[in-house]
């Protein structure tokens, strides 16, 4: 089909044509890796006059790293964090695209009440929820008052709660885009599938856990990814709502890759950080590819 | 047939319909709180009840919130800054991804697939991740604290490559070859053959490019350093850490608005174009 333009000598037009594209990519993406891999091989902090110029000291970087309690304990608030918001917003993405994907009026109501979260900049998002974590007047703190708990009421500023009220926000944001790819999987599904389980006499519930869900494998593969790299790479609401504090408490791997670099003034441990994100985001990105080509055979 | 079953089980579906509906508007409600309560503080007087999160039952409506956040902060210049970025990145990112899109979708050429390979490593390490190597490689091109310094990572795209290859594999190769028998150069198959069909994908692009961008805020914050570039977002973060403004909750929800309302009317008006946008730039 394509064969003329391979028949012909060398022409250099398409090359021309993907080098700005690769030339961009080159700069900021390749290269920041390569860089990166390069300087996690040296000590250089830019706060410490005799540590300014970088000296190598091999996989020191590193061994520090993961001998560093804290670094072990942002590693686990990045688990937790992850644990905490990605199943839970493609759940409720799910729930969202069962109530949204029915015949009934207000529909166009309820899509826009679950969605628009997603339009909004996740720092603003925050500043609003700032103020329901708010000690004492604080919405949230109404609310559960209201239903009869008086427990900590200082959400972002309490040790245990701080990560929890973070990834409340996240969910919030982002259950709704999650619920838009259930919704065209859901308008794309086989019917006969469906009359065929209730002729069987399935109840709704069965149909629901059996059949659709089921069949909604691929969507939900493909939304696992989406939510795990976007919980790795969002630390806007931190930014706003804890600082990664109290202590450390909601600190996740990007946030603390930020801090090494622009507050502790850390080259070589931040680019050994950077390095082991880069290494984590690819296996991931690999092992998903292996599996969905395998589901496909 | 007996009569009174199927009447029971319309009953009971009727029932379940109804429970279903309510539990949906409850949910739908609960997740609109956040920016309802945003909207109406926003227009509160200052001194309100607000501090006691009662905001709900007062018939004040006041402008002075907006009036008083646009005078502590340059919010015009904050709009200027993101427009120009968002609006900088879209026009380079359709001539970027236009280009390297059609050339792997038109052309067979030697390590075709290397390259195609090569760009999409973009998609795998997101941004974010390297803000730290990116930062160093703007300091070392001088162009910290402006705004093609906000922009620059992001001219080439490899999801917009990508989306546009798919889109131009579309286009029936017999169209393309009237077009070079009928001696179309090849930015005029492009124009002509090319883009024509494939305008709905670029739109979808668009939209999300532009949202993602507005929204964004890690890296506009640690690569400007005056109000000169600094776009909304990492502006909206700087006013809310003003001394003066403390837990002033009318205030603070102006400025937030502020930042978001100009996308969020715009998404508000073209809700289902944006929906399948975001649809479109998530299934790749």
């Amino acid at each position: 089909m394509q064969s003329q333009a391979a028949r012909k000598p060398f022409k250099p037009l398409p090359y021309l044509l993907t080098l700005p594209t690769a030339v961009f990519v080159a700069v900021f993406t390749v290269w920041p890796v390569l860089l990166s891999i390069y300087q996690s091989f040296f000590r250089q902090r830019m706060n410490i006059a005799k540590f300014r110029e970088p000296s190598f000291i091999g996989l020191e970087n590193y061994i520090d790293l993961l001998n560093d309690p804290y670094f072990i304990k942002v590693i686990g608030n990045t688990l937790k964090y992850i644990i905490g918001t990605v199943p839970i917003s493609i759940l409720l993405g799910f729930l969202f695209a069962l109530l949204v994907n029915r015949k009934v009026r207000g529909v166009g109501f309820f899509r826009l009440a679950f969605f628009h979260p997603m339009v909004l900049p996740m720092v603003s998002a925050a500043t609003v929820w700032l103020f329901f974590f708010t000690p004492d007047y604080g919405l949230f703190n109404t609310a559960l008052r209201f239903l009869g708990y008086n427990g900590p009421q200082n959400w972002t500023g309490n040790p245990n709660l701080a990560i929890l009220s973070v990834i409340i926000v996240a969910i919030w944001k982002n259950s709704g885009y999650y619920m838009i790819f259930y919704l065209a999987g859901l308008q794309n599904l086989p019917t006969d599938v469906f009359e065929a389980a209730a002729l069987d006499g399935a109840n709704g519930w069965q149909t629901l856990w059996q059949i659709t869900f089921p069949l909604m494998r691929r969507t939900t593969l493909f939304i696992s990814t989406i939510a795990f790299i976007d919980a790795f790479r969002t630390v806007d609401h931190i930014f706003v709502l804890t600082s990664g504090g109290p202590s450390r408490a909601s600190t996740v791997l990007l946030f603390e890759l930020w801090s090494q670099r622009f507050e502790y003034q850390d080259i070589g441990v931040s680019a050994a950080i950077t390095v082991i994100f880069v290494v984590i985001l690819l296996a991931f990105t690999i092992t998903n590819f292996i599996v969905s080509e395998r589901k496909e055979a | 047939m007996s009569a009174p079953i199927p009447k029971k089980a319309r009953l009971r579906k009727q029932i379940g319909s109804w429970l279903v509906n309510a539990f949906a508007t409850g949910l739908a409600l609960l997740w609109s709180v956040p920016v309802l309560w945003a909207v109406v503080a926003s227009f509160r007087p200052a001194n309100d009840a607000i501090s006691h999160g009662d905001v709900w039952f007062s018939n004040t409506l006041t402008l002075e919130n907006y009036l008083h956040a646009w005078s502590l902060a340059p919010f015009g210049q904050y709009y200027i800054n993101t427009i120009i970025v968002v609006l900088t990145i879209l026009v380079v990112q359709l001539v970027t991804i236009i280009l390297a899109g059609f050339a792997f979708a038109n052309y067979k050429f030697l390590g075709k697939r290397w390259v195609f390979f090569f760009i999409l490593l973009q998609m795998m390490i997101p941004t974010s991740a390297l803000l730290a190597p990116n930062f160093a490689t703007i300091r070392e091109l001088g162009i910290f604290d402006t705004r093609l310094a906000i922009a620059i990572p992001y001219f080439g795209s490899a999801f917009g490559t990508f989306l546009m290859r798919q889109s131009f594999l579309e286009v029936p190769r017999y169209l393309v070859d009237a077009g070079i028998i009928d001696g179309c150069s090849w930015w005029q198959l492009i124009l002509h053959v090319y883009l024509p069909p494939s305008i709905p994908t670029l739109i979808a692009f668009g939209l999300s490019s532009a949202t993602w961008h507005w929204n964004e805020f890690l890296w506009p914050l640690i690569i400007t350093n005056s109000d000169s570039s600094r776009p909304l977002t990492a502006g909206l973060v700087r006013f809310t850490q003003l001394g003066e403004i403390g837990a002033q909750w009318s205030l603070l929800t102006a400025a937030t608005l502020m930042v978001t309302a100009p996308l969020f009317i715009v998404f508000l008006i073209f809700q289902r174009r944006f929906i399948q946008s975001f649809l479109h730039s998530g299934l790749k």
